[in-house]
């Protein structure tokens, strides 16, 4: 369980979260939604260490984030954030083989050079194996950074607007697969969703984010109502059911 | 591309007995042995030189490509970002304070200055917005020329310039003879020291965020870095002075080839900048036979072609 207590953050005096406490259930896929600018993206950026802690405490299941060394750290959770430019040449087996780095820190071993050649088919990504990272398109490049977390192999994985630059079916694959971490191999999956509706098919867990506040978390079923995200964005939405989960219309 | 190192170290054998038989007094090298005369020309001046240049080009692209990969940016080199500007101001300030200090106090002054000015030009390209990659070089030019504006002026006060000259402007090798040039292996140990921390350098030049998920601690690899690429500017700025391009060029090379994954390409990176400025090297030896010019303007031209070269190829894969 990831246990937040009191966390806030101010950025030149803007406040950006307010005194949020929660907890992130282990074993599930989570989703943080909620409107731009809601905080979501720093609330996970300060869960993966990625911002330094301000106010409050954030524990990962034993470890107080404040007081644990970063490379301990990295073998119990993986974190992805969004990628802006990218400079470097590297091939995209050597960037996925980065991934298991924590666990070898520079020897790799043969199971290492098992999981990279793993995480590589599974992303469709061993034909571009050999291509440098500024040679393949904005999505490749998102799948061999997603492989290199997935190489990570942690306990918790946590991912900022992974579908980003994702067409339709890598983006399903990739949730279908973050899914199928959950629930076959017990890991806990933490994601911030720009879309509602991939987090309504797939979330267990949701924390619906509002001006650095948490206006609501819960079920899908329970947070993913037309009260409820016609007051978390502003915008009126219907909300209808398929196959069991609810789903949001808001596309007219 | 596993054959890039042996090419490299294939081009040097040749290239460093040539250097070896090439300079003003006419001696056959392979008679050395039993001719004392050309073995004292051997071992006194033909082979420190060549072994010189061979330490210097290979550090200096080592140095290149950390820095590249430190500030994730291909626009700049040891040469360019106030390093030396800022090493040439120690050697000047210790010139100035202790005269008689031994050379290493006076290079150990020199790389801490270094590394001040590094850090400096570091600390000014965190402000600007990441996607102005062109603003990157160009700071560091600004950098370089207000420094190396400070340190001229000083000069000037104090009757030095014609010493600063030696460091700032073209440098070159025709001045190395034993027990002037030793101090360039510590350069190249720096270089090879970079190598055991390749992975961390190349993790750190995904960025911050990748570096941090993956539990590295930025800021010490960064001080690494910034460490081994200021020991061997002030090494090279205090024995031969400065040489432009070599740690912009080189680098640039060897990354179109072979990518950034610098376990692999750091000694591709050191065998290819050693051989690249011992040929330059020997153009300067041979083209006014037996005079010479500076290693560093020949450089500066054949820099330039091969820098323009690759900012015009057109990239291998759309």
């Amino acid at each position: 369980m990831i246990r937040l207590s009191g966390v806030s953050h101010q950025i030149g005096g803007a406040s950006i979260l307010n005194d949020i406490t929660a907890d992130l259930p282990r074993g599930r896929l989570t989703a943080l939604i909620g409107p731009n600018g809601a905080g979501k993206s720093t609330l996970l950026r300060l869960i993966g260490r990625l911002e330094p802690l301000q106010t409050g405490s954030i524990h990962i299941d034993d470890l107080d984030l404040a007081r644990t060394p970063s490379a301990e750290i990295a073998r119990r959770m993986a974190v992805l954030g969004q990628q802006t430019v990218i400079a470097s040449r590297l091939r995209l087996s050597d960037l996925v083989a980065f991934g298991r780095w924590p666990h070898h820190q520079g020897r790799p071993r043969p199971q290492d050079r098992a999981i990279t050649a793993d995480a590589l088919e599974a992303f469709g990504l061993t034909p571009l194996a050999h291509r440098f990272l500024d040679e393949v398109s904005g999505g490749q490049a998102q799948r061999a950074y997603l492989a290199m977390t997935f190489a990570q192999d942690t306990d918790w994985l946590l991912l900022d607007e992974p579908l980003n630059n994702l067409d339709m079916s890598h983006a399903r694959s990739l949730m279908a697969r973050l899914s199928q971490l959950v629930r076959a191999s017990g890991k806990s999956v933490v994601v911030v969703l720009h879309e509602v509706n991939y987090a309504a098919a797939w979330a267990d867990h949701i924390v619906a984010l509002k001006d650095g506040r948490i206006l609501a978390e819960g079920a899908p079923q329970d947070v993913l109502t037309e009260n409820g995200l016609g007051a978390l964005y502003d915008t009126p939405v219907m909300v209808t059911q398929h196959d069991g989960r609810p789903l949001v219309l808001h596309h007219f | 591309m596993k054959y890039a190192l042996g090419v490299m170290i294939a081009a040097l054998l040749p290239l460093s007995l040539a250097s070896l038989m090439t300079g003003a007094a006419s001696i056959d090298i392979f008679t050395a042995p039993s001719d004392p005369w050309a073995l004292l020309v051997l071992m006194e001046s033909r082979l420190p030189r060549t072994l010189a240049v061979l330490l210097t080009g290979a550090a200096l692209s080592v140095a290149g490509m950390l820095l590249q990969a430190l500030v994730r940016n291909r626009f700049v080199g040891p040469d360019t970002v106030g390093t030396s500007e800022s090493a040439a101001l120690g050697l000047l300030a210790i010139t100035f304070l202790a005269p008689a200090a031994p050379i290493w106090i006076k290079i150990a002054v020199a790389a801490a200055t270094g590394l001040a000015g590094t850090a400096l030009f570091v600390a000014l390209i965190r402000r600007l917005p990441p996607r102005e990659i062109m603003l990157v070089p160009i700071t560091g030019i600004v950098l370089s020329g207000v420094i190396g504006a400070v340190v001229t002026w000083i000069a000037w006060q104090a009757d030095l310039v014609q010493l600063i000259t030696t460091w700032l402007m073209t440098g070159e090798f025709s001045g190395v003879v034993a027990g002037r040039y030793e101090v360039l292996w510590i350069a190249g140990a720096a270089a090879a020291l970079a190598w055991f921390a390749a992975d961390r350098f190349a993790i750190l030049s995904l960025g911050d965020e990748v570096a941090t998920g993956l539990g590295l601690g930025t800021r010490g690899v960064m001080r690494l870095g910034l460490v081994v690429v200021s020991l061997v500017s002030a090494m090279v700025v205090a024995t031969v002075g400065m040489i432009p391009f070599i740690g912009l060029v080189v680098p640039n090379i060897v990354s179109r080839i072979m990518g950034d994954n610098l376990r692999q390409s750091l000694p591709v990176a050191a065998a290819g900048g050693a051989a690249l400025l011992l040929f330059c090297d020997l153009i300067g030896r041979l083209v006014r036979y037996p005079f010479e010019i500076p290693v560093g303007t020949v450089m500066g031209f054949v820099g330039a072609g091969i820098f323009l070269f690759l900012l015009y190829r057109k990239p291998a894969h759309v």
